[in-house]
């Protein structure tokens, strides 16, 4: 593998500064987030946790650059990308991030291969290669031999490891992870975090949000929020 | 990149098609009937303009066939046994057409007459044709054997006859008859040539439906005058005629109906009776045309209708598959689709599912005009760009009424999209 993902560059990968998000509904504004700032370094390894309405979610949603903050300043491996156009938001979730759901939120109609290679697809990559890589992640996650099924014919395990597949497709430096243990019996779900481990152990920077004290064990650094602030950081100072 | 975008979307289309066979169909019934209007309204206006073309062919395009006829009150008044009635085209009518200006390229007179014939034992009442030999260029008949009459003939009052196959077979005659004499009404008659019949459309009486021979009229004039003397169950009828038929020709298409209307007003004008008929096969492209305009009201109305309703059809239902697949699009774009990769994504399964109905479309719309042929009897040519066209059709449909749909699903929020259950 090549590319951004790789070890060995120091320094910030997320850098928030005063982020705020801040929802109206009806006459009432609802301060989702209020002015958090936050320093992921690269190759890290951070869990969200916090009760549910603590700001989670938005938070997760504006370091996914699938929502845009409402004051406050954001860089993204270098970039600044707070006011980007909606397009170039996509493309930097299409180049930097990859997703990991709860549900898996694979695409039902598409076989384990296509899905894998849909992020690539977006991206443009040529079809060989795309195949090629497809195969290789495939073994990576241990389903070379389920290539051609369909996500409703897998166990909720594989469809996991087919989502963090598909997440790596593009050799992002930032996988972000929503509860990925969320839907999955404890075994499974410790299988899933020795992968997602691994992710992290080999210099990609690992940011998962979880409300069980179990999985967010695994992480490095632990960021509780409550009402929409940071309460405390575990795990050393950013 | 493009063009593997448009490859893959494609498949997915058909994919998701073939997943919902029986919703696909009912979605696109309307496309289907729309597409298959489309053709058929093409195939009748074809179908009847090349009858049509046909049919004029027969009879020369720029001919004006102007015909003798009695007149109606003529026929009812006398119910006596014997009577004679004059009536008719005259030679001068023929004279005043020529000299109607250079858009007459010629006149050929025609003088009918049914007389016994006989050869060998064989004896029979014959049909018999008086004219000139521009008669032949007038309108073409292939020559079976020997020659037409010329210009010759009617000059030396030659005893001549050319039979036309129908007359042939009639008189028992094959192809050896040439060179031979017939007796027609106690005159030998040497037969030159046979031609093939003239058989009219349904349309159109060709001048010569229905006759035998044709013998040069200077001859006709000599020998049996101008009276024809008939005897018709049990009533003996005496007609003075002096031309049964003029041909015109005109000089050019453009020039055939407004010369019609001329002729018609200076026969007018010299007879006091209604004692003749204009027939000019021109007009039936102006039918044809008719027929057409008529049909693509109707067939028009019901495949614009049924495309409308059609692409409704189609919308509603995308409109249904961009919520069924919220989840889908939510996931989509946040891996990293943007937000023109998901309007072509629907833009072309709308487009796919529009123009697999137009497919079955194109197949109702050669079965309709087959059906139309069969049970109305009306000529029908399914053209093949009609059916190019017709497909193309429906795959406009599914662009346009897949815009709808494809923008709803690419302006869904991203992350209440990822929420939706």
């Amino acid at each position: 593998m090549t590319g951004a993902g790789q070890p060995g560059f120091a320094g910030a990968v997320i850098r928030l500064e005063d982020m705020a998000k801040t929802y109206r509904i009806g006459e009432v504004d609802v301060h989702a987030l209020r002015r958090v700032s936050l320093t992921i370094e690269r190759g890290g390894f951070w869990a969200i946790l916090g009760p549910s309405g603590s700001g989670k979610s938005t938070l997760m949603n504006l370091i996914g650059c699938l929502d845009r903050p409402t004051s406050g300043r954001y860089w993204l491996d270098g970039a600044n990308v707070e006011d980007l156009e909606d397009d170039e938001l996509s493309a930097y979730r299409l180049r930097h991030l990859g997703f990991v759901f709860q549900s898996f939120n694979l695409i039902p109609q598409l076989t384990v291969r296509e899905n894998i290679e849909l992020p690539m697809y977006y991206r443009g990559t040529p079809p060989a290669e795309s195949v090629k890589r497809a195969e290789h992640l495939a073994e990576l996650v241990g389903l070379s031999d389920r290539l051609a099924h369909r996500p409703v014919e897998l166990s909720g395990g594989q469809c996991q490891r087919v989502a963090i597949a598909r997440a790596l497709a593009n050799d992002p430096p930032v996988i972000l992870a929503d509860e990925p243990t969320g839907n999955l019996d404890s075994r499974t779900g410790e299988q899933i975090m020795e992968m997602l481990c691994g992710l992290h152990r080999e210099g990609r920077t690992l940011i998962l949000v979880t409300h069980e004290s179990r999985v967010a064990g695994y992480a490095e650094k632990r960021l509780w929020l409550k009402d929409g602030a940071v309460e405390r950081i575990e795990g050393g100072a950013a | 990149m493009i063009l593997r975008g448009v490859v893959r979307n494609l498949r997915l289309g058909v994919k998701d098609i073939l997943l919902h066979k029986t919703r696909s169909l009912l979605t696109t019934l309307g496309v289907v009937f729309g597409v298959g209007s489309v053709i058929a309204m093409l195939a009748v206006g074809e179908g009847a303009s090349q009858d049509a073309l046909a049919e004029i062919r027969k009879v020369g395009s720029n001919n004006i066939i102007i015909q003798a006829q009695k007149d109606i009150d003529d026929e009812s008044s006398g119910r006596q046994r014997t009577r004679m009635s004059i009536y008719g085209l005259k030679y001068e009518d023929e004279a005043r057409i020529r000299e109607m200006g250079s858009a007459i390229r010629r006149t050929v007179p025609v003088r009918l007459m049914r007389r016994d014939a006989r050869v060998g034992d064989r004896k029979l009442e014959l049909r018999v044709v008086g004219t000139v030999q521009g008669w032949f260029d007038l309108v073409p008949r292939r020559i079976v054997a020997g020659r037409v009459l010329r210009t010759s003939d009617t000059e030396q009052n030659a005893r001549v006859c050319v039979l036309t196959e129908t007359g042939a077979r009639r008189l028992l005659a094959g192809a050896h008859i040439l060179g031979e004499k017939i007796l027609i009404s106690r005159q030998y008659f040497e037969v030159v040539g046979i031609v093939e019949s003239g058989t009219g459309g349904r349309n159109i009486a060709v001048p010569d439906e229905e006759v035998d021979a044709y013998i040069p009229m200077s001859t006709q004039l000599q020998l049996f005058g101008e009276v024809n003397a008939r005897i018709t169950s049990g009533s003996f009828e005496i007609e003075k005629v002096e031309l049964h038929q003029i041909l015109v020709e005109i000089d050019g298409d453009e020039l055939v109906e407004p010369m019609a209307k001329a002729i018609e007003a200076m026969l007018r004008a010299f007879h006091t009776r209604k004692d003749y008929k204009m027939n000019v096969p021109l007009a039936l492209l102006r039918q044809a045309e008719k027929t057409k305009r008529t049909f693509n009201i109707v067939l028009g109305s019901i495949a614009g209708i049924s495309l409308l309703v059609g692409g409704i059809g189609i919308m509603n239902i995308m409109l249904a598959s961009v919520t069924e697949r919220t989840r889908e699009i939510g996931v989509r774009r946040a891996i990293g689709a943007r937000r023109g990769q998901i309007i072509l994504q629907f833009l072309i399964e709308t487009m796919v599912l529009a123009g697999s109905g137009g497919l079955v479309g194109v197949g109702v719309g050669m079965l309709i005009p087959a059906l139309i042929t069969r049970f109305s009897g009306m000529p029908t040519v399914v053209p093949l760009y009609s059916l190019f066209l017709s497909f193309g059709i429906s795959v406009a449909i599914g662009l346009v009424f897949g815009i709808y749909p494809a923008v709803r699903a690419a302006r869904l929020d991203p992350i209440v999209a990822l929420r939706h259950e």
